[in-house]
């Protein structure tokens, strides 16, 4: 199944490496991994997607903290997160086919970011199972090309990630998540 | 006061409590070396840098210290490789200095440039790019602290030429280390405690396996504690050998690929494993689907990644062993398990008459022999075994018997030939004191044997003794069970290992009757010099028993009849 894990790291040149040199050294699947900057400016966050069962998934976490420039990890998956992934689709829309082509960016609630005589590029934001629906209604019409940044997630709630708390030794016993205040706005 | 680079290097070395270090020296170390005239550490030249960094784990397995290798970038740097790759699955603290082209050439192609960070970043537990004398305090002192702590590892600090040459402010204050996200111990919870504790107590035929993070944590005393309070027999790992006295009643020697039949039978009927810092390596499990298969399990493990790895276990207390054993042992039981032990014993069955010790001599020289003899010899005196990779390394385990840690060093988990001799140099220098062997195969021998001249001039008492059968003799071994005996590339021309030492100033001599064995141990031990025995042995002679590779742990090939044996020979 697929595993979603934020990793906070250090800021430092190579982390990327790193990180990546693990999942292949291990024979993880990576699925997604999308790194970028955050509200502290020596703390870079990643967003990786595995697939992994269980067993694999603790693995791969406790490997990550293995990792000396690893701050921080948390396993998403079956938590109550916001996960996004954007998309940019060019799709053939010729005279006839425009109209429709637009019409279904609507019912998707998606933007049309450049519009060519032949072409039109759109530009889509949401869970990857949206995305995949567009994807799968355009097709008929020709997907010239695309590009997907992979899945950027988060808590819902106030809390952020505390840095500072200490990791839990247990294997055994899952930590409990703290649900309190979640909001469940869209 | 302003600095180099290079001098800060080396007065935090000094401050990290380093008085010997292995290195080579080449064009873009160079700053470093011209600064080492001010430094009172002493650099041993080895004759290639893998030599370097065995020298460095070598000297950390037998001091607990952190070995250091020092080298040139690019090929100086690339040929330490092996040698990292050996410390970070055997977890040896080293750290390893490369030197590297100007922080400017970087990326350039320039000569003698490699980018050694990233070849041995999935090798190495940390490794650092050091571009300016400012970072260099700090990253030497992170390079220590990341090397020996929790699961120790190798390091390796990669500094540009400029960074040796160029200045900085340095008060010599040491730095503690800076790292946010290094979390090398963790302690478990009550609650695994407590679940740990009742599978003990509930078990009755339970069994430690007792491995290197015992000698790592120091928890030799802990450990012993432990299975005498509640009778648990104990068998050891590879690298775990001397963790636990193999003289004591509850001893069952060492398990695995060549372990003692009885012990892997027991293992396989145990109802309960207690694994005391090892790491079920396919070497000791055989098959995973069919290894224990009616027990619980306990891992005491201090490194997370290594929980339900290779076996699924039902509880893991992570942290450092000696800490975990000292919260354990206040509720540990006292209990009677003499039905267990008994029926153990009666396991042994005809063990000791398929030994080959208890051969009638045929005249012909047995390694078995050698090793069990120097065994005997050297009893009760402070000996360090350093030894090679292959069929006298599983003789050396099964006929040396250790009572104290650190007393084997060998290469376990990679299996890296050309280990003993170099090894057995860093052993000599972290440990005056002892007596120190390298017993190495012919093959594994003449992998680094150009470190017979780092030994002598050195002027440092290794003892040698080839065990020499003309083949590289486990994969002969291999040939013979599993490839219908086609000996490809295995039977192996030698020099004339006598005159080889000769040529280094070394004493040396043939041994090619058993009778010759003790003679020759005692001559050597009274040398004041090194002396290198060439003891040629059986040709074919096979380690047994043997778990096949796949096959479950107590499907092993046992040694046939020795009568038998004999009987044919003559």
């Amino acid at each position: 199944m697929l595993n979603t894990f934020v990793v906070y790291v250090e800021n430092k040149p190579g982390v990327l490496t790193r990180v990546a040199s693990l999942f292949r050294r291990r024979a993880f699947n990576i699925d997604s991994l999308t790194v970028g900057r955050t509200e502290k400016r020596e703390v870079s966050r990643m967003t990786i997607v595995v697939d992994a069962d269980r067993d694999q998934a603790m693995r791969v976490e406790a490997n990550l903290y293995k990792l000396v420039e690893v701050l921080f990890v948390e396993n998403i998956t079956g938590k109550t997160a916001i996960s996004r992934d954007l998309a940019m689709i060019k799709v053939s829309a010729t005279h006839e086919a425009r109209s429709h082509v637009l019409e279904l960016a609507n019912v998707f609630r998606a933007r049309v970011v450049d519009v060519a005589p032949e072409s039109l590029t759109i530009e889509i934001t949401g869970g990857e199972d949206k995305i995949d629906g567009l994807l799968e209604v355009l097709r008929p019409y020709g997907v010239l090309e695309m590009v997907r940044t992979g899945i950027v997630a988060m808590r819902r709630g106030p809390k952020s990630a505390d840095l500072n708390i200490p990791v839990s030794a247990g294997t055994n016993v899952e930590p409990p998540a703290p649900e309190d205040n979640v909001s469940y706005s869209v | 006061m302003i600095k180099t680079g290079a001098q800060i290097l080396w007065e935090c070395l000094e401050q990290q409590g380093v008085t010997t270090v292995f290195g080579y020296p080449g064009g873009a170390i160079l700053p470093a070396y011209d600064a080492l005239k001010t430094s009172n550490i002493h650099h041993v030249l080895v004759r290639h840098e893998q030599g370097a960094t065995h020298m460095a784990d070598g000297y950390a397995r037998a001091s607990g210290r952190v070995g250091v290798a020092v080298a040139t970038s690019g090929p100086g740097a690339t040929n330490m490789v092996t040698g990292i790759a050996t410390a970070m699955l055997d977890s040896s603290p080293i750290v390893c200095i490369t030197g590297q082209v100007g922080s400017k050439l970087i990326g350039s192609d320039a000569f003698q440039e490699t980018d050694i960070t990233g070849v041995t970043l999935p090798i190495t537990k940390h490794n650092y790019l050091v571009t300016h004398a400012n970072q260099v305090a700090e990253t030497i002192s992170e390079a220590f602290y990341v090397a020996s702590s929790g699961r120790p590892g190798p390091v390796l600090v990669d500094i540009t030429k400029d960074a040796q040459q160029s200045t900085c402010d340095f008060d010599g204050r040491p730095i503690t280390p800076r790292l946010p996200g290094y979390r090398p111990e963790l302690a478990p919870t009550q609650a695994e405690y407590k679940e740990a504790l009742e599978l003990i107590h509930k078990a009755k035929r339970p069994v430690i396996l007792a491995g290197h993070g015992i000698i790592l944590s120091n928890a030799m005393q802990e450990v012993r504690t432990f299975a005498e309070r509640n009778n648990i027999p104990v068998g050891l790992t590879l690298l775990g050998l001397g963790a636990f006295p193999a003289s004591h009643p509850l001893s069952l020697g060492m398990m695995g690929m060549h372990g003692e039949a009885w012990l892997n039978t027991t293992i396989q009927e145990a109802d309960l494993l207690i694994a005391l810092g090892m790491r079920f390596d396919d070497r000791v499990t055989g098959n995973l689907k069919t290894y224990a298969p009616n027990a619980k399990k306990i891992h005491v493990e201090i490194d997370r990644a290594e929980i339900n790895k290779n076996v699924k276990v039902d509880v893991a207390l992570v942290g450092d062993l000696r800490s975990v054993l000292r919260e354990l042992l206040p509720h540990v039981k006292s209990q009677d398990r003499h039905e267990w032990l008994n029926y153990i014993e009666r396991l042994k069955g005809d063990s000791a008459v398929r030994d080959i010790q208890n051969l009638p001599d045929n005249g012909h020289l047995y390694a078995a022999h050698v090793i069990n003899d120097l065994w005997r010899e050297t009893l009760g005196s402070d000996t360090v075994i350093v030894t090679d990779v292959g069929q006298h390394q599983m003789w050396e385990a099964q006929y040396f018997k250790h009572e104290q840690p650190r007393t084997l060093i060998t290469s376990g988990g990679l299996g890296t030939m050309g280990f003993a001799l170099p090894a057995a140099i860093g052993v000599k220098a972290a440990r005056p004191e002892a007596e120190v062997w390298a017993i190495v195969g012919d093959g594994g021998f003449q992998m680094t044997m150009c470190e017979l001249a780092t030994m002598v001039q050195e002027n440092l008492k290794v003892n040698i003794a080839i065990i020499n059968n003309g083949y590289l003799g486990m994969v002969r071994q291999w040939q013979e069970f599993f490839y219908d005996r086609n000996y490809e590339a295995t039977p192996l021309l030698s020099p004339n290992f006598v005159k080889l030492a000769d040529a280094f100033g070394i004493r040396s001599v043939a041994v090619t009757q058993r009778s010759q064995v003790v003679p020759t141990v005692e001559m050597t031990r009274k040398h004041p010099g090194p002396v290198l025995i060439d003891f040629q042995v059986e040709q074919e002679d096979s380690v047994y028993p043997m778990v096949a590779a796949g096959a479950a742990l107590h499907e092993m090939i046992r040694r046939p009849n020795p009568l038998e044996e004999t009987a044919a020979d003559a």
